[in-house]
């Protein structure tokens, strides 16, 4: 096994007093392997920044280790970390042209004039600032500015890309384009990058790996594919896909060598026991009261199911977004097809014990994913 | 704006500038004139304009009532020039770095010792004067253009740290980040970017330590005999036994506000944006 090129270990961030200020970073474990691209999704204020900074060296962890590439850094200033850092309000150099800007980023007594020039060229094209190169940054567009400042880190040869927002600023269709240049960019390179990013789109495409962050702890770090099929706690299942994950509070029983789930307003869902593995059985029963989770798209419509009121139908060119009350609730369905429904209309609802996300109302944490434990 | 509104507002305007620049007007008149015309009962704007005043500076040759003395206006001018420009290059030099410092690292007592710096200001300047005289008297400081420029320091160094520290602490903190990132030393970063960043604030700050310094009077009254002394020292020759020559200091103010004027004039779109607006603008 090879050695991660970034490696968190207990590290806490507080601003201000430690144990009494800002609690911005709490007790973060990760690792970030070689050529990987990792995607920091969390809400706003959750911490994404604070970690960045502190592996550029530019905060300074209040407890832990951070290692790049097996050197312990807390104690080594930003220059001598090799890290390139794309910032979340660009920080461009307001006395300098664009071009300037990119080229800055290398040492001259590295590289020489007429290679810098040919590498902001080549930049520049890939993320479609050719135009404004001779111009200054208080005069372009912030999208402009955003991918100067991402231009800026990029051009570098730094053992790890941390990008905050990179692409933040970018309408849908040049955001596309730029991300697939960007992973291409990165993957042919064998770079290894951390990118926050608000769009989870974003992160499902470009990211090995992605760290859900809530409130300053790592709630999972996973491949998309993971996040979105065993989601470790009720967070990142509600807060990671799009539209998000139909929870419910229900009471778990057996009743007659069935496991049922009754949910509010004398709603039951009924499944054969054998339908769940043994283990995972006995510690729905056990807890009891739990919390269910149902992805949109897993939701079915079926002769048999449970009754729901349509209340919104939504078509969007490509799917149908379906809201029905249900169980007290609103469930959400995503269909592939045109649906002719209308508001008020009854439909029958059905959910395969597959498709079950089970979790612990208190702490939140998943117990079972379908039919196997979490 | 209608018409009248228009017609008021210029009336008001012309009001203003007349109060502020009439002495200004007067003195340049006053200048062209011999002290007999300037003083004739009543006065009148009325007069056979002469060279007299300015030739008398220029060649050094002072004519009152009770004969020819000699002035050293030129000379004067000269120092004044001398030390005002040297006194805010020396200040420059070690205010800029200083205020970089103040701005950007948070030393235990740094507070305390930019506060201190400012404090000189605030001190009547012959409590420093009367001591100070003593040292440099004994340590061969008295009566050298290097003495004077160090003591013009009190002036100087303390309005230009902190005009100029206020500017670097505009300057995102990021914004040097993303240059310290790449490698750079924090020499260069401050000489790239922090001081580029921070032009216009040390323009200013610069121009108004040499306005400053150009009208400093009383450490150089004490601290510099004739030949070193600057024009606001020097004027005082014009206060003679046989009375004051009106003309002669009038042409004399002339002489040496002209430079600060000019400076002034030139240099006030640095002074405004300097002052009123921040390093890095939105
Ligand atoms: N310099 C600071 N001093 C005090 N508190 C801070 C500082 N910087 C950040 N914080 C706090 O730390 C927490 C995490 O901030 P951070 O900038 O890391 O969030 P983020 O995840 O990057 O958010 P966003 O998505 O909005 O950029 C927030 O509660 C914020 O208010
Ligand atoms: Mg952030």
């Amino acid at each position: 096994m090879n050695q991660p090129v970034l490696h968190l270990d207990r590290v806490d961030k507080f601003y201000g007093e430690i144990d009494k200020g800002v609690h911005a970073v709490k007790n973060i474990n990760m690792e970030v392997m070689p050529g990987e691209i990792i995607a920091l999704l969390g809400s706003s204020g959750c911490g994404k920044t604070s970690t960045l900074r502190m592996v550029a060296g530019f905060e300074s962890a209040s407890r832990g280790r951070i290692l790049i590439n097996g050197r312990e850094v807390q104690t080594l200033s930003p220059v001598k970390r090799n890290v390139a850092m794309a910032f979340e309000g660009y920080s461009l150099y307001p006395t300098v042209s664009v071009r300037d800007n990119i080229a800055f980023a290398l040492k001259s007594s590295t590289v020489d004039a007429t290679e810098t020039g040919r590498l902001v060229e080549e930049m520049a094209e890939m993320l479609e600032i050719s135009a404004i190169l001779e111009r200054f940054p208080s005069s372009i567009s912030g999208g402009e500015q955003q991918r100067v400042s991402l231009a800026r880190a990029l051009i570098r040869q730094a053992d790890l890309y941390l990008l905050d927002e990179p692409m933040g600023q970018l309408e849908p269709q040049l955001r596309t384009l730029l991300r697939s240049r960007l992973k291409y960019y990165i993957k042919s390179r064998n770079l290894t990058a951390i990118l926050v990013t608000h769009d989870q789109t974003e992160a499902n495409a470009l990211a090995d790996r992605i760290a859900v962050m809530e409130d300053g702890e790592l709630q999972q770090y996973a491949s998309p594919d993971q996040i979105k099929e065993r989601p470790a706690n009720l967070f990142t299942g509600t807060f990671v896909g799009e539209p998000p994950m139909n929870v419910f509070p229900a009471r778990a029983t057996v009743v007659d060598g069935s496991v049922q789930f009754e949910l509010a307003g004398g709603l039951a869902l009924r499944y054969p026991e054998a339908e769940f593995q043994e283990s995972v059985r006995q510690q729905i029963i056990e807890l009891k009261e739990v919390v269910l989770g149902v992805r949109p798209y897993a939701v079915k419509r079926r002769e048999d199911g449970a009754p729901a009121q349509v209340m919104v139908n939504q078509w969007l060119g490509d799917q149908t977004h379906i809201a029905a009350s249900f169980a007290d609730e609103t469930i959400v369905l995503v269909e592939h097809d045109r649906v002719r429904l209308s508001d008020g209309d009854t439909i029958a609802i059905h959910l395969e014990p597959d498709d079950l996300h089970v979790f612990d109302p208190v702490s939140g944490r998943a117990l079972s994913h379908g039919r196997s434990m979490a | 704006m209608s018409p009248v509104e228009r017609v008021l507002r210029g009336l008001a305007i012309t009001l203003v500038i007349l109060f502020f620049m009439f002495p200004i007007l007067w003195i340049l008149l006053m200048s062209f004139q011999t002290n007999e015309t300037i003083l004739r009962v009543p006065p009148s704007m009325v007069f056979e304009p002469t060279l007299i005043n300015y030739r008398s500076l220029i060649t050094g040759k002072l004519q009152t009532a009770a004969g020819s003395l000699e002035i050293q206006f030129m000379r004067n001018l000269w120092n004044s020039l001398l030390l005002s420009t040297s006194s805010v290059a020396v200040g420059l030099l070690l205010g800029v770095p200083a205020a970089y410092a103040f701005a950007r690292l948070k030393f235990r007592g740094s507070e305390d010792i930019a506060f201190t710096l400012l404090s000189f200001r605030f001190a009547p300047p012959l409590l420093v004067l009367l001591p100070l005289t003593i040292y440099f008297q004994q340590i061969g400081l008295a009566n050298t253009y290097i003495g004077l420029i160090w003591v013009y320091q009190l002036i100087v160094l303390p309005l230009i740290l902190w005009i100029v520290r206020g500017y670097f602490e505009d300057i995102p903190a990021d914004v040097e980040y993303a240059y310290r990132i790449a490698g750079h030393s924090w020499f260069a970063t401050f000489r790239k970017i922090a001081l580029p960043l921070a032009k216009p604030g040390i323009a200013a700050a610069g121009l108004l330590a040499f306005i400053f310094a150009w009208n400093n009077f009383i450490f150089a009254l004490v601290l510099a005999s004739a030949d070193k002394q600057p024009v606001t020292v020097g004027a005082l020759a014009f206060v003679t036994a046989s009375g004051i020559q009106y003309g002669q200091i009038a042409a004399g103010i002339v002489l040496s506000i002209a430079p600060t004027f000019a400076l002034a004039i030139y240099a006030q779109r640095y002074l405004v944006e300097g002052l009123s607006l921040g390093a890095v603008k939105g």
